[in-house]
C-alpha cells in the first residue's frame, strides 16, 4: 500500500541538507579571513575551501549510501 | 609608472598595525567582529560579524531561543554553551538567566529565551528539555549547530585580531620559498 508520509521521508531528507550551505559559506568565508587579509585572497580561499568542504561531505554520503545497500 | 611587475602579490603577507592586541581580542569576544574594526580592519571586521553574527542568530531563532542555555550537571549537562560562549555577548543572556533561575527570580523580562529548564530533568520523565526536542525536532539540533558553530568560528577571529592571519600561499610546499613579491 502507498504511504505517502514514507514516500516523502527521503525527499525532507534532501531538503534539510539545504541548511549546510550557509554553513560551509560561512565557515570558509571566515577561516578564510583567519588566512588572509586582502578580499581577492579571502575570496578565493574561501571558494577553494568551500568546494573542498562540499566534495569531503559528499565522499562521506557515498560511503554511507553504499554501506546502507546491504542493509 | 608602475607596471605589473612591481605590482605587490595578491598573496603576500601584508603589514598590519594590531594596535593592541589584547584588547582587540577581548573586543572581538565580545562582540564577533569589533576587535578588528578597533583595529581599523573595517572589511574583515563587517564580514566576521556578517558571518558569526547571522549562523548565531538564526541557529537561535530557528530553535525559538531554546538551544543557548547554561546547564552544567547531570543529566543531560548542556556542553555546546562551551562553544557558543566563544560569540560573547550575544551569549551572556544565558547565563544572566541562570543566575535568576537559581536566585528563584522570574526569567529575564519575563522570556524563557535562553533560560535553562525549569523544573527536574531526569531520563525518566517528560521535563521541559525533552518537549523542546519534541516540539522543535530537527531544529534543536539545528539550532545547537550553528549557535556553537558561531561561537567556535569567533575563537579563529579572536585569534585573528590577537595575533594577524596566518598567512598561507597556494600551492607552496613546506620549506619551499615563496614567489618573488617582484
Amino acid at each position: 500500500m502507498f504511504d505517502p508520509i514514507l514516500a516523502a521521508l527521503p525527499l525532507e531528507e534532501i531538503n534539510r541538507l539545504w541548511y549546510a550551505l550557509p554553513l560551509v559559506v560561512t565557515i570558509s568565508l571566515v577561516y578564510g579571513a583567519t588566512r588572509h587579509e586582502l578580499p581577492r585572497p579571502i575570496i578565493e580561499h574561501a571558494i577553494r575551501f568551500g568546494l573542498w568542504i562540499i566534495t569531503f561531505m559528499g565522499v562521506i554520503f557515498v560511503v554511507l549510501w553504499l554501506l546502507t545497500l546491504g542493509l | 609608472m608602475t607596471n605589473d611587475s612591481e605590482a605587490p602579490h595578491p598573496y603576500d603577507p601584508v603589514e598590519i598595525d594590531l594596535r593592541n592586541p589584547l584588547l582587540a581580542a577581548v573586543l572581538a569576544w565580545l562582540w564577533p567582529g569589533a576587535g578588528h574594526l578597533y583595529q581599523r580592519r573595517y572589511g574583515k571586521g563587517a564580514l566576521l560579524m556578517v558571518c558569526i553574527l547571522i549562523t548565531y542568530f538564526f541557529g537561535l531563532a530557528i530553535a525559538e531561543g531554546h538551544v543557548v542555555f547554561v546547564r552544567l550537571k547531570q543529566p543531560h549537562p548542556h556542553y555546546s554553551f562551551l562553544g557558543q560562549i566563544g560569540v560573547g555577548l550575544p551569549a551572556m543572556p544565558a547565563v544572566v538567566q541562570k543566575m535568576f533561575q537559581d536566585t528563584g527570580s522570574g526569567p529575564l523580562f519575563g522570556s524563557q529565551v535562553m533560560a535553562p529548564p525549569r523544573g527536574e530533568v531526569s531520563i525518566n520523565q517528560h521535563d521541559e528539555l525533552a518537549n523542546w526536542h519534541e516540539t522543535l525536532g530537527f531544529a534543536f539540533e539545528l539550532g545547537t549547530l550553528f549557535t556553537t558553530v558561531a561561537g567556535l568560528l569567533n575563537i579563529l577571529a579572536i585569534y585573528d585580531a590577537y595575533a594577524g592571519p596566518v598567512f598561507t600561499i597556494p600551492g607552496a610546499k613546506h620549506g619551499a620559498s615563496p614567489p618573488p613579491s617582484d
